[in-house]
């Protein structure tokens, strides 16, 4: 080695979510020695004791924000953050919590809350889009340990992560898959979800759920007139683009369109 | 040599050619079931082909079903085609490794290993004509696709049936494959039992033949085998007028249905990565963690990506309205100036694979003013 250059420090946050995302790092088992090797993992409270303060290089950001005080604490995260990424359908598109968005939050913190004056919490659930600059999203519920280290190294050679944002129709058709909603009749989101995955359900008969939310340019009115073909009522055509990405404005207009 | 008298094998001689291919070192590949559809893939012997199936395809639609006979080859074309083999969907390039102050690039290895493709289309010896010519006629050559096509032999069979979406004879590239074939087989099964007329096309199909057990076909098979083709030719499920149509789009780049399919389109690019003729790439680069490693893949494109037309700033084709009419008047209109040829052959694919069944003959008709809208 020519210099010690510092390595470049990370940082995981989270906000509301259920931490499938971060986890997915730790998962990462064959590449983790090598992350670790390449940046230096400051602030990460699911793998490490003791906060670092400071300047971070890179902050990967999971979950939406729910609360006024996230919505304070996730401004100072950008404070201290070079590079933010946004990990994840939580803090891309406000997450499954987003269903709120849809219905009386005091009513239902009354029913499920003894004390509902206790909670301190906001009527939506939003991206971090929506409340700071982010400079990269990740995509999926959960993230696809494969982009994550994708992202990592990206970041690292200082160049455009391959993450494409075509439909998972793609992913299939360069897996050689059979089209499930071609060949079998089954209803797919395939055609208007972003790709990550690699078409991991169609690869197993499945139907596409849309996890990694809406693709590039979708068109979800055109597949839902298909779906109700294949047989969904305006109950099944709400719910099913109502489900981890229910905030992504594609996905929100055309679930409005079946009901309230 | 091409073109010798018309011979007749059984059933066992079919088995025969499968080992005289495997013997002479060819991966042999060819329809067979999967997942509830045709799909193409390795096939170890007949046993392997889909016996007594058929396929039931329109817009967007497309089942199996059983036959009343014990046909291997009755069914038409699939999910996939051939250009699954010779154009693959991913191909490692080159990887570099760093050493010391520089880098060290290592292309990726070539495959070498022959193909016997059993069982292609006249449609698809088309599409493989046609990528012949966009991928190796030009004075750039794709080495890829060079490696895996030359030496690569292929067994014809004529279609004894047209699928629901079919337009071939529309297109003047079937139901009868008249060349690109090593050997081509036509499916007899009547009184006589069940049996294929075989025809060649070159030397090497010729010389396969000779270690086949086969005997001259009779008259009387040779005419039943020109009518399997003309019950193929006469079942077309769709038609489209092309002799005019190249001139038709090019006339029509803003007509209002333009507007209309692009309302329908989910600009999924389904119908380009099942279209045997559609050529596109894109090319990804990766490196390592610790940027000690660099990788150069190429992968299928599509021109229905917002990537595909990015340039600094921004794409050029942002709607699905502009990328639908490349698509469409690629394959029908420009391709003939590109290639001095169609870029569509009639095989129906891009149909039954619209999820939501854009079809198009139907947007031709429409733009012509004969059909709805
Ligand atoms: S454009 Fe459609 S019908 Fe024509 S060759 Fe391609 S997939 Fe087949
Ligand atoms: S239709 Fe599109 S994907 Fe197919 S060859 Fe033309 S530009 Fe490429
Ligand atoms: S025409 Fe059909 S298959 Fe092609 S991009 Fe549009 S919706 Fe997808």
């Amino acid at each position: 080695m020519a210099e010690t250059a510092r390595k470049p420090r990370l940082g995981v946050w989270k906000f509301a979510s259920c931490d499938g995302c971060q986890l997915s790092l730790l998962d990462c088992e064959d590449e983790l020695l090598a992350v670790a090797g390449a940046v230096d993992i400051a602030y990460f409270p699911e793998a490490t004791r003791g906060d670092v303060k400071g300047r971070y290089d890179l902050a990967l950001v999971e979950g939406s924000i729910t609360t006024p005080h996230d919505a304070e604490r996730i401004r100072d995260v950008r404070r201290w953050a070079r590079t933010l990424v946004t990990i994840g359908a939580c803090a891309t598109a406000g997450g499954i919590q987003a269903l709120r968005n849809f219905a009386d939050v005091a009513e239902y913190a009354a029913v499920v809350y003894a004390r509902p004056d206790y909670i301190d919490t906001l009527a939506t659930s939003t991206p971090i889009a929506e409340h700071v600059p982010v400079d990269f999203e990740l995509r999926g519920c959960p993230i696809s340990k494969h982009q994550l280290v994708e992202v990592i190294a990206a970041f690292l050679a200082g160049r455009r992560p391959v993450t494409p944002a075509h439909s998972v129709c793609v992913e299939c058709k360069l897996r050689g898959n059979v089209c499930v909603t071609v060949a079998h009749g089954t209803p797919c989101l395939g055609p208007v979800t972003h790709a990550g995955c690699n078409a991991l359900c169609p690869s197993y008969d499945r139907g596409c759920y849309g996890c990694y939310g809406p693709k590039e340019t979708p068109n979800p009115a055109a597949l839902g007139d298909k779906l109700q073909e294949q047989g969904m009522d305006a109950d099944a055509l709400r719910r099913v683009y109502r489900t981890f990405n229910a905030a992504a404005p594609a996905f929100r207009e055309e679930s409005e369109r079946h009901g309230p | 040599m091409a073109n010798s008298e018309p011979v007749v094998l059984d059933v066992d001689g079919l088995s025969a050619l499968f080992e005289a291919l495997k013997r002479r070192g060819y991966r042999v590949v060819g329809p067979t079931v999967r997942d509830k559809a045709i799909v193409y893939d390795d096939l170890d012997s007949p046993a392997d082909l889909p016996e007594g199936w058929t396929d039931e395809q329109d817009g967007g639609h497309y089942r199996l079903l059983r036959r009343d006979d014990r046909a291997l080859f009755g069914y038409v074309v699939g999910p996939q085609s051939w250009r699954q083999f010779l154009h693959a969907p991913r191909v490692e390039l080159w990887h570099g490794t760093k050493s010391g102050d520089g880098v060290r690039i290592e292309a990726d290895p070539m495959p070498s290993e022959p193909l016997a493709f059993v069982g292609v289309r006249a449609c698809e010896l088309q599409a493989i004509a046609v990528q012949d010519r966009v991928l190796m006629g030009g004075a750039y050559v794709d080495p890829h696709y060079r490696a895996r096509r030359e030496g690569a032999f292929l067994v014809a069979v004529n279609c004894g049936r047209a699928g629901g979406t079919c337009f071939c004879v529309s297109m003047e590239t079937g139901p009868k494959a008249t060349a690109g074939f090593d050997l081509s087989l036509t499916e007899l099964l009547d009184g006589d039992g069940h049996r294929f007329l075989v025809e060649t096309g070159t030397d090497t199909g010729q010389a396969v033949l000779a270690e086949l057990p086969h005997r001259p076909a009779a008259a009387a098979e040779i005419a039943a085998a020109a009518a399997v083709v003309e019950r193929a030719a006469a079942s077309m499920g769709r038609e489209m007028r092309s002799d005019d149509v190249r001139d038709l789009l090019m006339r029509n780049l803003e007509h209002r249905r333009w507007d209309d399919v692009a309302d329908r389109c989910l600009s999924c690019g389904n119908c380009t990565m099942v279209c045997p003729t559609c050529f596109c790439t894109t090319v990804e680069e990766t490196s390592g963690l610790t940027g000690a490693e660099s990788a150069r893949s190429r992968r299928w494109d599509s021109c229905f990506t917002m990537d595909f037309s990015y340039i600094h700033g921004g794409s050029v084709r942002s709607s699905t309205r502009s990328r639908y009419r490349q698509w469409m008047t690629h394959k029908l209109a420009t391709w003939h100036d590109q290639f001095d040829m169609s870029g569509c052959v009639g095989c129906g694919r891009c149909i039954t694979w619209c999820p939501v069944g854009i079809d198009i003959t139907e947007e031709v008709r429409a733009i012509r003013g004969d059909g709805p809208n």
